[in-house]
């Protein structure tokens, strides 16, 4: 055997190798969800058992208790209903600033982007204490409307950049012809631009709602009732009961509550990369 | 006539209406000013006054507050700590994701469902997948301390407390913030390595430049540009998060975990000292102008060049 191929042999062992170790790093915590969600208490909480193995058959009881016995569903209910909400909002108002900051306003507009994009660097954990001031004198506090209008703070200036870079991927002859056509450059933007701009949009949809579901400083801070919570606040402080951790019940509502949005975001992630990386990628 | 027709449709195209551009902004500018604008400089002003919760009075006490916080010796452990877990968990993130993305850029067979896997921790929402390193990091659960037994590096009834200890709590947190963050930066890094011409690190190769060699003088010194934007995000989001250490040790055992993100939620929110909260939280805002400058030069030199 030469040296060639040997080397060869070594940097594929290498790469596999790499790969493993980080996969099981990173995916293990969801992986001792499964288990968890899937074991009887008994097994669960026996110090002699080999944790990795089912010592006693697997059950549904842990997810028959989230579903029965906690206000689980209810927090999906009003995660999914804030999200909806927000989702609105920040279409709204960041799709036809977008477009402004593009195409209407010339090397200013681009500029006011990238502040707009800046203030996304200001974190909730700055914020929260003035904005708990903000929703109270609203008269929002421990309603989901609190939230509803709070998080837009982070959607918008996020979601403005994205579709920033989208718009200036559109050719402007597109609303030349609509113009030249009889429509007004308000028309143009309304019946050519946003129909051809969905997948940019879609975008936006996935990343507000994401960041709904993952915000957790102000769901925190703003909400105190049991029944009003969001899933990202809900499960880690609602579902213990004094100190007591019902950790079957507990993975198996985060396990639940994450797949579906990880695999969701996984779609469209390259995107928001794309945004994140600002002008360091040509 | 054609020509006359041509010429209309240029000056239509370069036309911007700057008046229409106001109005279509307008809604999202003034949202951010009254949301973001507002609320910061409200919380510069709580800082200089005696603001609680329940109470209406506000009196303005210059400042009183920074003076009593600089002696806390809470205040000094959350500054430090802060500085800590950013810096550590940058270096650990910084060299994991280089290399994890070096072993991503090439396709293979599974490579769609590696990637998905590896995400997993960036894309769940952070305080579930902390909720989960809780469980493993349990006192007496711990799949770890369950396998460090089972090798006989421990007994069973001198098990390490994960949580319980300061310094053991404090590489804890360190993980779940390296756990976090690994999958982000690896996205990014694959970002920028694909904008890097294949030909120039084989080229290095080829003129016999080793492995390490190609990498310190060619691959590294190229991603520089990404590293950099990786850094900066990176260090927003471990600096401004208090999630993972609310959810992990709630700042304990004795504020040994305890970041300024934490403090100020301690102090402001559940302590009900909103002025105390707020002038806390203002010492994030060096960090984030100093990470807003970079990001502004990183994105100038690519508009230059």
């Amino acid at each position: 055997m030469n040296r060639g191929l040997l080397r060869k042999i070594g940097a594929r062992v290498a790469h596999v190798l790499v790969l493993f170790v980080f996969v099981v790093l990173l995916a293990f915590p969801f992986y001792w969800m499964v288990v968890a969600t899937f074991k009887q208490n008994l097994d669960l909480y026996k110090m002699d058992n080999n944790p990795f193995l089912f010592n006693l058959p697997p059950t549904l009881d842990n997810l028959r208790l989230l579903f029965n016995e906690t206000r689980f569903v209810l927090w999906l209910w009003n995660t999914a209903l804030v999200g909806v909400i927000v989702v609105g909002i920040t279409l709204l108002l960041a799709v036809p600033a977008a477009y402004a900051l593009t195409r209407l306003t010339g090397k200013w507009g681009e500029r006011l982007g990238i502040v707009i994009f800046l203030t996304y660097l200001v974190p909730p954990t700055l914020l929260f204490i003035p904005l708990s001031r903000v929703v109270a004198i609203l008269g929002l506090q421990d309603t989901l409307w609190a939230l509803v209008v709070v998080y837009p703070t982070f959607t918008i200036p996020f979601s403005i950049w994205l579709l920033m870079a989208f718009f200036k991927s559109i050719p402007k002859e597109l609303e030349d012809a609509a113009m030249v056509d009889g429509l007004s450059r308000f028309q143009a933007f309304v019946k050519m631009v946003i129909p051809i701009s969905i997948s940019g949009i879609l975008t936006v949809v996935i990343f507000t709602f994401t960041l709904v579901i993952q915000e957790f400083v102000y769901a925190l801070t703003f909400i105190s009732p049991e029944s009003k919570q969001m899933v990202g606040v809900g499960i880690p402080i609602f579902l213990v009961r004094g100190d007591v951790y019902f950790w079957g019940s507990l993975m198996a509502a985060c396990l639940i509550a994450s797949l579906p949005i990880a695999f969701l975001y996984n779609l469209f992630l390259d995107r928001f990369i794309a945004g994140f990386t600002v002008g360091a990628v040509k | 006539m054609a020509i006359a027709r041509t010429s209309r449709i240029k000056s239509a195209g370069a036309a911007q209406s700057p008046l229409l551009g106001a109005a279509m902004f307008a809604p999202a500018v003034l949202y951010i000013l009254a949301l973001i604008g507002a609320p910061f400089l409200l919380a510069i002003f709580y800082a200089f006054s005696d603001a609680r919760i329940g109470s209406t009075e506000l009196h303005f006490v210059g400042f009183e507050n920074f003076r009593s916080i600089l002696h806390s010796p809470s205040f000094r452990q959350a500054v430090q700590n802060s500085i800590v877990f950013t810096v550590c968990a940058q270096a650990i993130v910084i060299v994991c994701s280089l290399t994890l993305s070096t072993a991503l850029e090439q396709p293979f067979r599974g490579r769609g469902l590696v990637r998905f896997l590896i995400l997993l921790p960036w894309v769940a929402p952070v305080s579930l997948g902390t909720i989960g390193w809780k469980w493993i990091l349990d006192s007496i659960y711990s799949v770890i301390t369950w396998v460090l037994v089972y090798f006989h590096f421990f007994t069973p009834f001198n098990t390490p407390m994960w949580l319980g200890e300061p310094h053991l709590a404090m590489a804890s947190v360190i993980c779940v913030h390296c756990w976090r963050l690994i999958p982000f930066s690896t996205v990014v890094m694959l970002a920028g390595r694909s904008a890097i011409p294949r030909e120039i690190p084989e080229a290095a190769a080829i003129d016999g430049a080793g492995f390490w060699r190609t990498l310190f003088r060619i691959r590294i010194p190229m991603m520089l540009p990404i590293i950099n934007v990786a850094v900066l995000f990176g260090t927003i989001f471990t600096f401004t998060d208090m999630t993972v250490v609310y959810i992990l040790t709630a700042g304990g055992p004795f504020d040994s975990t305890q970041t300024l993100p934490s403090l100020a939620f301690a102090t402001g929110v559940q302590g009900s000292d909103l002025a105390a909260g707020a002038a806390i939280s203002l010492f994030l805002v060096p960090v984030l102008i100093l990470v807003a400058y970079f990001m502004l030069r990183v994105a100038h030199r690519a508009e230059v060049t």
